[in-house]
């Protein structure tokens, strides 16, 4: 059996709360499916599952805030996701430093997929199961994957289920109580109702049909839910220390736009201050000629309709990938003292959002991208970042950042490196300038590249290389 | 398009584009990039609604034409 844990949406985040389950116990999932929308300082993300399976309970409420790591749900993974090598419980790329956390976790490299040992047995293709055992299994929560069948060819039979679940009853007396889960079924109104009035579902008694939670039962919980402040998740023993989580209110479900601005400025407070705490950071820039490639986007333009057109950020973010490709050293992250590459590029890109703040989600694999489908890649995160629909992977994985402030109308940005990344590059507003070209002074569009690095991950001259390659990609536009 | 369905369509594509913005707020002369802080994504989309509404062409050399909702209702309903 698997267990969903709550994941770190970026390393600012030390607990989330579930806004909605999209999942009930006995729904098949699959790796990649959205399966929760999570709500964090910053946004609300839609989480994928990272197994594919049976979902076999809900163990963390709606409105609950518990922390990175704490168990949501528990799947029973399906045979061929388990011969398969196994994702790592989501780990905090790294603890923020002004969490006193008594031990380290060993926090290997986001994208490092640590391969689990399949015993031989398990990795036989599965004998087919018959529904009706596997409806036995569910309702004795019986974990199919573990049971060993009697039957012929090692098909599992009704008395291995039974005694596999009599098994698990001796198993559970030792062991310390589970957490409570929370089965609830709610309706929409009451759902909103609750987060208003800062409801703990998990505490509401339902009178609806079959137990279902109505808005009157909501409201009737008001004093109780105030009551139990204290998040259950406190409980589960595997839950990681977060103090700052425990301090929060029990369901501080959707946000209000004020609440969310603050908390999404002391959010990105809390990161760029460890930022420039821990990353002792260096600075170059460049000034790159951008006729050839302005002159290549107009007439590749020209011939397009207005969808299909890209924008010159495009072919700056291309190029960023490209060159955090070619130059390795910056393209990783700093963890445990030491740098550890990443092995593909995902770039990362701040978009401011309207009315404040920003949010960094990567772009995956963007230097394999084509160009039009980096733009389209890129319009759809813009959109969904405002949004609020972003995915949990985009926001976890990205190895290096862009910055763009070329809308904005500034020649250039000096950012500030998202731990545990160890370089951010910026882009400025591409202007016309005089510029000397063959001993003749003419008038060009130009663009400021600028890199800000991680000191203790590389030196200037690996920064001078970086910028300089950008450079020379954007004099071969049609090769980006 | 008349200078009307012009001027509707404008502020329904902006509607779209930008939703905090108020319409109310806004004058004929705004620079609708610096002073409505539209990026250039957010332009493209301008463009496109634009380009569908009114069923007219916008080539990128139009681009300066769109700069303000005056110039662009010009434009639009036909120069």
């Amino acid at each position: 059996m698997a267990e969903f844990r709550m994941p770190a949406l970026g390393a600012d985040m030390d607990a989330g709360t579930v806004l909605e389950w999209l999942v009930k116990p006995g729904d098949e999932v699959h790796k990649g499916d959205v399966i929760a929308v999570i709500d964090t300082e910053k946004s609300a993300i839609d989480v994928e599952s990272f197994f594919t399976g049976t979902v076999e309970s809900l163990v963390t409420g709606i409105g609950q805030t518990v922390p990175v790591g704490t168990v949501l749900a528990t799947i029973t993974e399906s045979a061929a996701q388990r011969a398969a090598p196994q994702p790592p419980a989501p780990q905090p790329p790294g603890p923020p430093a002004e969490l006193k956390v008594p031990e380290r976790p060993k926090a290997a490299a986001p994208r490092k997929r640590e391969k689990k040992i399949v015993p031989a047995e398990q990795a036989h293709p599965a004998v087919p199961i018959s529904p009706l055992i596997r409806k036995r299994a569910h309702e004795l929560g019986v974990d199919l994957a573990k049971v060993r069948g009697s039957g012929s060819g090692g098909a599992v039979t009704r008395a291995d289920v039974e005694r596999a679940a009599a098994e698990r009853q001796r198993e559970v007396a030792v062991k310390p109580p589970s957490p409570p889960v929370s089965r609830i079924r709610v309706s929409p109104l009451a759902r909103r109702v609750a987060a208003e009035l800062g409801v703990d579902l998990a505490s509401v008694t339902g009178t609806g049909p079959g137990g279902s939670v109505r808005e009157a039962d909501v409201r009737r919980a008001v004093p109780a839910g105030e009551a139990a402040a204290v998040p259950e998740a406190a409980a589960v023993p595997e839950a990681a220390p977060a103090p700052e989580a425990a301090q929060q209110p029990a369901a501080a479900a959707a946000r209000s736009g004020a609440e969310r601005a603050l908390s999404m400025r002391q959010a990105i407070g809390r990161l760029m201050a460890r930022s420039k705490r821990e990353i002792p950071h260096y600075y170059v820039g460049n000034t790159v000629d951008m006729t050839r490639s302005l002159d290549w986007l107009h007439e590749r333009n020209r011939e397009l309709e207005v969808s299909e057109r890209l924008v010159p950020a495009v072919l700056l973010l291309k190029a960023a990938a490209l060159a955090a490709r070619k130059v390795p050293d910056l393209n990783g992250y700093w963890l445990d003292d030491q740098f550890s590459p990443a092995d593909a590029v995902h770039l990362g890109l701040v978009i401011s959002l309207r009315g404040g703040g920003l949010l960094t989600p990567a772009i995956h694999d963007a230097a394999d991208l084509p160009l039009a489908e980096l733009m389209s890649r890129m319009r759809d995160l813009v959109i969904r970042a405002r949004a609020g629909r972003l995915r949990g992977s985009e926001l976890t994985d990205a190895t290096i950042t862009v910055t763009n402030l070329g809308d904005q109308g500034v020649e250039s940005v000096f950012g500030v490196i998202y731990p545990p990344q160890v370089a951010l590059a910026g882009f400025g507003k591409v202007t016309e300038r005089p510029v000397a070209v063959g001993g003749l002074i003419g008038v060009r569009p130009v663009v400021v590249t600028t890199l800000a690095a991680d000191h203790r991950a590389s030196d200037a001259m690996t920064g001078a290389r970086y910028l300089t390659e950008i450079s020379d990609l954007l004099q071969r536009p049609e090769e980006l | 398009m008349t200078p009307d369905q012009a001027q509707h369509a404008i502020e329904e594509a902006l509607a779209q584009v930008a939703p905090d913005v108020d319409i109310a707020d806004l004058t004929p002369d705004t620079d609708l990039r610096d002073g409505l802080g539209l990026d250039s994504l957010d332009f493209l989309r301008f463009v496109e609604i634009l380009s569908e509404r009114s069923g007219k062409q916008i080539a990128e050399d139009d681009y300066p034409h769109l700069a303000t909702p005056a110039s662009a209702a010009k434009f639009l309903a036909g120069r």
